[in-house]
């Protein structure tokens, strides 16, 4: 494993409800790039962002994130990534701006860090005193974005973050995708809207069947 | 305690009593659904005299009752929208939702216990003196954070469990058996049912007190391999 590499998958094999959804998948990123990866439903996308997220476990094979080897140790990395799967992980009873203050404050991020990534993602002002449930789709994902974004992961795992969003928020998503990996992260991204994340990626690796088929 | 875990469990606490305040369950809900209970008693039994004795045993199962309402629905609230995913994923430290969530269970059930024991004193004519008070006070706090911690610790371990709803009073009721059998002991000595005396009733808080620093210990070392998957 290179030291540039932040994800290193060798033959990694997961199980989720006594099926295979990883069987046996290789896959190298390296630090800065932006993955996008594709497939048809139940290819396990959506398992290989959680096992990369220390949040299922990898039963066979190599696994590091970060330098973590996820067969040993599942919880180190956590701190260190950041994933947006298709729930939101927000409170529907709490406005915008106590969800973000919730999440800023259960990771430790400033008052700053926490306005400034409201601003980013254009949910400040008045709109920040709506409650999450009166929110549209679009803006449900720009607020967990931001609940994303005070936490200063290192790898984000984004998957179809463009899911409910309309043009003008799907731009806002590739813009705050490219300014994570100026900063110096590292993003996989899982997603059916084929043309809009290939214009995003550096590269795209398809996977069929728990297995990476193509890496381009 | 780290300064990490009291900072989670304050912002997890203050989370979810805000949601409370906002949707109000414990007010629209468990209380009235706790109250009718309470008052099904009285016609059932429909005896002064027996009320009066059985008092203490009615509301700790009215209690016990709306427990299960209030776990399920602390856990659904972190459940909806995956949010408990997200605390994992987070790194966030899970003793600190564990006193975060069983702070904030404490808070309801003691409201919720506080209009209930109103109700008994005017529904079963029950009357506590001042010594019988402050065991009755105490009860109250040991036995509540017992069925808070159980209620966290249970309610987290079935939080991603198909049938949940089921699930859960399958599990909690025989765990809280123990404090159901004390408090309504301690509760009888605070009202001097049955010709029991107030000091016969501070064994019965110890060991809730026992209980609830089982659980609580327990909780704290066990909670974040419950939430796993």
């Amino acid at each position: 494993m290179s030291a540039n590499s932040v994800i290193n998958f060798v033959d990694a094999v997961a199980v989720y409800n006594g099926y295979p959804a990883l069987a046996g998948v290789t896959l190298r990123v390296e630090r800065n790039e932006i993955v996008l990866l594709q497939g048809p439903n139940g290819a396990g996308k959506s398992t290989l962002l959680r096992a990369c997220a220390g949040l299922m476990p990898v039963i066979r094979g190599t696994a590091n994130v970060l330098g973590f080897d996820l067969t040993v140790d599942r919880e180190s990395v956590r701190e260190r990534v950041g994933l947006l799967g298709h729930q939101n992980g927000l409170f529907g009873e709490l406005t915008i701006a106590e969800n973000v203050s919730f999440w800023s404050t259960v990771v430790g991020a400033s008052t700053a860090e926490r306005t400034s990534a409201m601003e980013r993602m254009s949910i400040d002002g008045k709109l920040a005193e709506r409650r999450v449930s009166e929110l549209s789709a679009g803006q449900k994902r720009r607020c967990a974005l931001a609940c994303l974004v005070v936490r200063r992961a290192e790898l984000w795992l984004l998957d179809e973050p463009h899911a409910g969003l309309d043009a003008k928020g799907r731009d806002e998503i590739d813009h705050i995708v490219k300014e994570a990996v100026a900063s110096g992260a590292t993003v996989v991204v899982a997603s059916h809207e084929i043309e809009r994340a290939q214009q995003l990626a550096t590269r795209t690796v398809s996977l069929v069947a728990g297995q990476v088929r193509d890496s381009q | 305690m780290s300064m990490s875990t009291s900072r989670i469990a304050r912002a997890v606490a203050a989370k979810d009593l805000r949601i409370e305040l906002r949707s109000r369950v414990v007010t629209n809900q468990v209380l009235p659904f706790s109250g009718l209970v309470m008052v099904m008693f009285a016609f059932a039994l429909d005896n002064d005299d027996v009320l009066q004795r059985t008092a203490g045993g009615l509301v700790w199962l009215a209690t016990l009752f709306s427990l299960f309402i209030l776990v399920q629905r602390t856990f659904a609230v972190e459940t909806y929208d995956g949010a408990l995913d997200s605390l994992r994923v987070a790194g966030v430290n899970p003793q600190g939702i564990f006193i975060g969530k069983s702070a904030a269970l404490f808070v309801q059930l003691l409201m919720l216990e506080s209009v209930l024991f109103i109700a008994a004193v005017v529904l079963y004519r029950v009357n506590v003196n001042g010594s019988g008070a402050v065991l009755l006070v105490t009860c109250i706090l040991c036995a509540t954070a017992g069925l808070a911690f159980v209620g966290t610790l249970y309610g987290g371990l079935t939080a991603g469990a198909r049938g949940r709803e089921t699930l859960l009073p399958l599990l909690l009721l025989p765990v809280v058996a123990p404090v159901l059998i004390c408090a309504t002991r301690a509760t009888e000595s605070a009202f001097r049912s049955g010709g029991v005396t107030v000091g016969e009733g501070w064994p019965w808080v110890a060991v809730l007190a026992v209980f609830a620093a089982v659980f609580g210990l327990g909780g704290l070392l066990s909670f974040g391999s419950l939430i796993e998957e």
